[in-house]
């Protein structure tokens, strides 16, 4: 893990994301509790918190795989509602990683790239191989373009699916626990990438155990427990000074 | 420090819980759902309150001759009159406490190697296979001081429990043989257990039931008769090896390789780790695939109809054409139809319920 | 002594390979040991019985009626061609049973699959109520019960003058192709053939701009419309022949006799509870992370079903729906138990208890069903082969 320190963000006022006073249910269990969160554009945010806090449901409702009842969110000046075109347009600007990769295991590793350049943003076949071929690049695995998933380690599959993503030309990212289903040795190839990612002034969410890529990347972590944000500051005063015991209880289990 | 109070949790919008939520969701979440929920609604009342009346409302239940069903429902009292005959076939009614006794061992044997937390289940299984059914001979045909009952006079439900049964019972045994033959590495027992599974596979059960019928006298020497239900029985044990055999193969295969490698390493010969290692995993996996082959068998045993053998669905059939009892077929089918589907269904739900035990069915 | 040596001296009953090939030879011993004592009793009782032998049986005159063949036959007919036309009228089920039961059996398993709580639990009921009842009753029932209790010829239920439905069958009109015609089929090749021209120039235009084209909705409208109009310029040449009444029973027309409607119906109906079945277990065996991923991409939930659900549920629907196919064919030979004349019925029934030739003619009916079986089989081997996801 590299140990200089990542530029901050830059200080534009762009917001990428608001949530303001949102709720989720599950049926009768109050899964998430008044989330008042802005996200600029450019910002790298950690969200960490015990299982089953609701952190992986939060950046879920975000792109709206997941639907909240109560309260409003924004993403890139467009409220995410039941608007079956803003969920569009928001869908194509935000790129999603997942624990589980979630490649498809029936199209190469070039064929799951351009699947939604070439059906949702409508670009010529030959425009969207070439993209991804220069995203297969950048996560460093140009040469397994014509191999199947099923052919490739966890690392490969999720430097793929971060590849997938990216060919849909998102400015915001969301992470959702990508590196816990990898084996050690496979975690850091990932991380690396994303550590590029943050580099070059993508916006981040990244949900993850991963206290050194937090530490290293990000602007802000965000810490949750049992549906709500407990606390949130800049990765140094967080793990120095923790303010809530909640917070001091959680870090105490995992440093 | 800060100590945190939590945020109390709040009970969810009106809309989107209770009666009304569910039923926005579930029923009329879109135009298309709405119109398709008013359609099935309507079909509905349409059709379902007529049945209803002619099963249940208008329906006669007491009596015991045809004068008793006057009005317009159904007429179960045809049922009532013949239901012994329906359950026993011919068998003589002083004698029924024998089958009742049969079954009801069986089920207890049954029920004993099925249930998880039962005892000595080998002591219970060795009988099952090895005493039990010279118990059931006695018991249903005779002998040892017990009246002889000569196998025509079977029939009804209590035939066609013991035809499934009997069928079962030996193609289990031969289906893991031949299941074995196919995995084998010698090419003479995968090459015959092949050609035997896929000659009993591809042809119908009737073809079958008539060879075995109309065949099997030929095979025999001269002076040899064999009974008209043996040879259905033989008949259905082969076939049903056959696809006990690719039930059983799936298991096989499923088994990781190394549980065959551990017992080589431990110096276990072949038949050793099959019936000490591979054979009790195997099975126990694929008891949900055998309960549903069981519940296919259930189902072909109507079959023997064709052949002569008064089974169920036979033995009312035949009822039809009793001049007191003329014109109620719908009852008796329904009657049949009722007692397959409760057997067939209760079997189907206990495989599936071992499935999600087993964890062999499909994670979300 | 050295191990070397010890081995050489180990007994030679001890040896895997050796024991193997006894093993082996003693199995083939004993398999053809049987057939030769079934053989040596077969051909006793044969002669014991006075019967025959061989296929020459096949020459002789038949001397029965069928009440459905195909191909022309007559009571003089062969016992050769009674297999022909059994085989065709098992065919002939076994088709449309399959066309039907593939079709109702998608609806329902969609259906099941619906979102909508009414839907889905009446397809359920569907599925649950007719896979759990022997298809023998269900054939029973569709035959002696609800066809028995049709009205006679001259109360038939009726669709206008077009279709009519009594005891004695269903009636449908005949349409009869004057020479006009091969236009409209012209017509249809057509439409068929610039569907798929259509098909491959939208893709290439898709592969080099990026636009989509509506290749579907187009040609759809080429089938349906091209033909009409080629009817219409051809000058109609399309009539029917009607069924008529004539005293006590219908004439003219497509007669589709009651054993055929309730056999076909039972097939479908019970065969589609399975394909049903067979669908919705496909579709739910993708994982729910495909569809949030392909949505997370901003695929919408047609082009999610189309490209990534669907291609990986065939995988897995198909070979369990090849294998209902087969015991879709298997299954028609029930239509012995209410006369309708298929193979079994036919050839295996009546034509065996005039003929008395038994061996031959079960290995003959026999044989046409394992040759179904068989080809079938290829099919699936060569198509899982072709579909297996590729793995380290």
């Amino acid at each position: 893990m590299t140990e200089t320190k990542i530029t901050p963000a830059s200080q534009g006022n762009d917001i990428a994301i608001e949530v303001k006073g949102m709720h989720k249910w599950y049926g009768e269990f109050h899964v998430l509790k008044d989330i008042n969160l802005t996200i600029k554009r450019g910002e790298r945010i950690i969200i960490c918190g015990p299982s089953g806090c609701g952190k992986s449901t939060l950046i879920r409702c975000l792109n709206r795989l997941e639907e909240h009842q109560r309260g409003e969110i924004w993403v890139d000046g467009i409220e995410l509602d039941d608007n079956l075109k803003h969920i569009e347009k928001i869908r194509k600007d935000i790129g999603m990683v997942f624990q589980q990769f979630n490649l498809f295991p029936h199209l190469t590793v070039l064929e799951n790239c351009c699947l939604a350049p070439i059906w949702v943003l409508k670009k010529p076949r030959r425009e969207a191989e070439e993209t991804a071929m220069q995203y297969l690049e950048r996560v460093k695995i140009p040469d397994q373009a014509d191999k199947y998933p099923g052919q490739l380690s966890g690392g490969q599959q999720q430097r793929v699916a971060i590849a997938r993503s990216l060919c849909m030309n998102p400015s915001i990212m969301l992470f959702d626990e990508p590196t816990s289903a990898l084996d050690p040795e496979m975690i850091k190839e990932v991380l690396d990438v994303m550590v590029d990612l943050a580099n070059e002034g993508m916006t981040m969410l990244c949900v993850t155990h991963e206290m050194g890529f937090a530490k290293t990347v990000a602007d802000r972590v965000i810490f949750m427990d049992s549906g709500e944000i407990i606390e949130e500051n800049d990765p140094e005063s967080f793990f120095s000074n923790p303010q809530s015991d909640r917070t001091k209880l959680f870090l105490s289990q995992i440093l | 420090m800060n100590v945190h109070t939590p945020h109390p949790d709040l009970p969810p919008p009106a809309t989107s819980v209770g009666v009304i939520g569910w039923m926005r969701k579930n029923l009329f979440s879109s135009p298309i759902n709405s119109l398709l929920t008013l359609a099935s609604l309507y079909l509905l009342f349409k059709y379902v309150p007529p049945v209803i009346r002619w099963a249940l409302l208008d329906a006669n239940w007491l009596g015991s001759t045809r004068d008793a069903c006057t009005n317009d429902g159904a007429c179960w009292v045809f049922i009532k009159v013949r239901f012994l005959q329906f359950m026993f076939g011919f068998y003589p009614p002083d004698q029924y406490w024998r089958v009742v006794t049969a079954f009801t061992i069986f089920g207890v044997l049954i029920a004993w190697l099925l249930i998880d937390k039962t005892p000595k289940k080998g002591w219970v299984a060795a009988f099952t296979i090895l005493v039990y059914p010279f118990i059931a001979f006695i018991l249903f045909y005779g002998g040892m001081g017990l009246p002889v009952v000569p196998t025509h006079k079977w029939g009804g439900l209590m035939l066609t429990l013991i035809l499934a049964t009997i069928g079962m019972f030996f193609a289990l045994p031969f289906g893991i043989i031949l299941a074995l033959g196919r995995r084998s590495a010698l090419p003479i027992p995968k090459m015959l257990s092949v050609m035997f599974i896929e000659l009993w596979r591809g042809v119908p059960l009737i073809t079958v039931l008539f060879m075995s019928s109309v065949m099997l006298p030929l095979f025999m020497p001269e002076d040899f008769r064999i009974d008209k239900l043996v040879r259905a029985l033989i008949g259905i044990s082969l076939f049903q090896s056959a696809y006990m055999a690719e039930v059983i193969r799936g298991g096989l295969q499923a088994l990781p390789k190394g549980q065959q490698e551990a017992a080589n390493a431990l110096g276990l010969s072949y038949w050793q780790s099959m019936f000490l290692i591979i054979l009790p995993q195997a099975l126990k996996t694929v008891i949900p695939g055998i309960v549903n082959t069981f519940i296919e068998l259930f189902k072909d045993t109507t079959l023997v109809l064709i052949i002569g053998l008064m089974d169920l669905l036979a033995i009312i059939q035949a009822a039809f054409t009793d001049t007191k009892w003329l014109g109620f077929s719908v009852e008796g089918y329904v009657f049949a139809g009722l007692i397959y589907w409760i057997f067939c269904f209760s079997m189907s739900q206990y495989s599936q319920h071992l499935e999600r035990k087993l964890h062999t069915g499909h994670k979300r | 002594m050295s191990s070397h040596e010890s081995s050489r001296h180990s007994a030679w009953w001890n040896n895997a390979r050796y024991r193997a090939l006894i093993f082996q030879a003693l199995l083939i011993c004993a398999v053809a040991g049987f057939f030769a004592y079934i053989g040596s009793n077969t051909i006793h009782n044969l002669e014991q019985r006075g019967i025959t032998t061989g296929f020459a049986f096949l020459k002789q005159k038949a001397g029965f009626g069928i009440t459905q063949h195909l191909i022309p036959y007559t009571e003089n007919s062969t016992y050769g061609r009674t297999f022909v036309v059994g085989l065709l009228n098992t065919l002939l089920v076994s088709a449309l049973g399959i066309v039907f039961a593939t079709i109702l059996g998608f609806i329902v398993g969609v259906a099941r699959l619906s979102s909508n709580w009414l839907v889905s639990k009446l397809a359920g009921f569907y599925i649950e109520t007719f896979r759990n009842l022997p298809l023998l009753l269900q054939i029973f029932f569709w035959y002696f019960a609800v066809l028995r209790a049709l009205p006679s010829p001259r109360q038939s239920l009726h669709l206008g003058n077009s279709f009519f439905l009594n005891i004695r069958g269903v009636y449908l009109p005949r349409p009869i192709f004057e020479p006009g015609f091969g236009l409209v089929t012209a017509a249809i090749a057509l439409a068929i053939v610039g569907s798929y021209l259509l098909y491959r120039w939208a893709k290439k235009r898709q592969e080099e701009t990026g636009e989509q084209f509506p290749v579907f909705l187009t040609s759809t409208a080429m089938i349906l419309f091209l033909p009409v109009i080629a009817y219409f310029i051809a000058g109609k040449p399309l009539q029917w022949e009607y069924p008529e009444l004539h005293g006590f029973n219908f004439r003219g027309g497509i007669t589709v006799i009651p054993e055929l409607a309730a056999l076909l119906v039972a097939l479908s109906v019970y065969t589609a509870s399975l394909i049903a079945e067979i669908v919705r277990s496909g579709i739910l065996s993708v994982s729910h992370g495909q569809t949030e991923a392909a949505y997370a991409l901003g695929l919408r939930p047609g082009k999610t079903l189309r490209l990534v659900i669907i291609p990986q549920a065939m995988r897995v629907i198909i070979p369990q729906m090849t294998s209902q196919y087969l015991n879709l064919v298997k299954n028609s030979s029930l239509a012995t138990a209410i006369g309708y004349p298929d193979l079994v019925a036919v050839f295996a029934g009546t034509t065996l208890n005039q003929a008395g030739q038994a061996i031959e003619i079960i290995a003959m009916t026999m044989g046409v069903y394992l040759s179904i079986s068989l080809l079938i089989s290829m099919f699936m081997n060569w198509y899982n082969a072709r579909s297996q996801l590729k793995e380290r």
